[in-house]
C-alpha cells in the first residue's frame, strides 16, 4: 500500500521542498543565502527526476541528475566568484543595496 | 502492521528532515548557520534517492553538493564576512510590506499548482528497459555509467566543456587586478 504512494509522496515532497526554496529566493536579501535557496530549488527537480524514472523504471533519470548537478557545479563556481567581485567593490552583497543603476 | 514498511518510516523520517532544515536554511539571520541547514538538507535527500534504488546519484549528490558546492559557499561566506544582522532588517532599505505580499501571494499560487500537478496527475506511458530487479542484478552504478558512456556520450563530454569553462570563468572573474 506504501509502494504504490511512495513515487506520489516524493513529487508531494519535492513541490514542498521548491515551494521552500522559492519563498526563500523571493524574500531572502543575503544574495549567498538566496544563491543557497535556488540550490534547494535545483534539488527538488532532481528528486523528481529521480522518482519519476524509477516509477517509468528508466535510467535517463539518473542521466539528467547527473547533468543538471555538473551546471550546479559550475554555477556554483562562477555565482561565487561574482559574489566575491561584487563585495570587492560594492563592500556589501546585501540584494537591496546594490542599486548602482538606479540613478 | 504491514502498512508501512521499513521503507517508508526511514522515508518519512528523512523527508521530515529534509523540510525541516531547508525550512531552517531559509530562515537563519547567520549565513553560516544556513549552510550548514543546507548540508543536512542534502544528506537527507541523499538518504531519499538511495531509498528509490539511485545509489550512484545518492553519492555524487553527498560528494558534489554536500562536499563541493557547500565547501565553496562556506569558503565564500567566511571571504566577505559580513557585518552581524545585516539581514535583520535594521538597516535602511527594509522590504515594504507590499513585497512580502506580493512574494507570499506568488508562492501560494506555486504550492497549490503544484499539489494539484501531484493530486490529479496521473503519470502514464509505457515502462522503460531499466526494471529496478534487472538494474540491481548488474548493478546501479555499472548501468548507469553504461547509459552514461553509451548513449549520453556527447553530451557528457559537452559537461566537461563546461565544466573547463567555469573553472576558467571563476578565475577570471575573482582574480585581483
Amino acid at each position: 500500500m506504501f509502494e504504490n504512494n511512495f513515487t506520489w509522496l516524493c513529487y508531494f515532497l519535492s513541490g514542498v521542498l521548491f515551494t521552500i526554496g522559492a519563498i526563500g529566493a523571493i524574500l531572502r536579501r543575503n544574495m549567498i543565502v538566496v544563491f543557497m535557496c535556488i540550490e534547494l530549488m535545483l534539488n527538488a527537480v532532481n528528486l523528481v527526476f529521480i522518482a519519476a524514472a524509477g516509477s517509468l523504471s528508466s535510467l535517463d533519470g539518473s542521466v539528467f541528475v547527473f547533468f543538471i548537478m555538473t551546471v550546479a557545479a559550475v554555477e556554483a563556481a562562477v555565482g561565487l566568484a561574482i559574489f566575491v567581485m561584487v563585495f570587492r567593490l560594492q563592500h556589501t552583497i546585501n540584494a537591496d543595496e546594490l542599486n548602482l543603476l538606479k540613478g | 502492521m504491514d502498512v508501512i514498511s521499513f521503507k517508508g518510516i526511514v522515508f518519512i523520517a528523512a523527508a521530515l528532515v529534509a523540510v525541516a532544515a531547508s525550512v531552517l536554511m531559509a530562515t537563519r539571520r547567520n549565513p553560516i548557520h544556513s549552510a550548514l541547514w543546507m548540508i543536512v538538507t542534502f544528506f537527507s535527500m541523499a538518504v531519499i534517492y538511495l531509498l528509490l534504488n539511485a545509489q550512484f546519484i545518492a553519492v555524487a549528490q553527498v560528494m558534489v553538493y554536500a562536499g563541493a558546492i557547500m565547501m565553496l559557499i562556506l569558503f565564500v561566506i567566511m571571504l566577505v564576512h559580513m557585518e552581524k544582522g545585516e539581514d535583520s532588517g535594521q538597516g535602511k532599505a527594509r522590504r515594504s510590506k507590499k513585497t512580502r505580499v506580493v512574494a507570499g501571494l506568488i508562492t501560494v499560487i506555486l504550492c497549490g499548482e503544484m499539489l494539484l500537478g501531484v493530486l490529479f496527475y496521473r503519470m502514464t506511458g509505457q515502462g522503460g528497459e531499466y526494471p529496478t530487479a534487472l538494474v540491481d542484478a548488474v548493478g546501479n552504478v555499472r548501468t548507469v555509467g553504461a547509459v552514461l558512456y553509451g548513449q549520453y556520450l556527447f553530451p557528457f563530454e559537452i559537461a566537461s566543456i563546461l565544466l573547463l569553462v567555469g573553472i576558467v570563468g571563476a578565475v577570471v572573474i575573482a582574480k585581483r587586478k
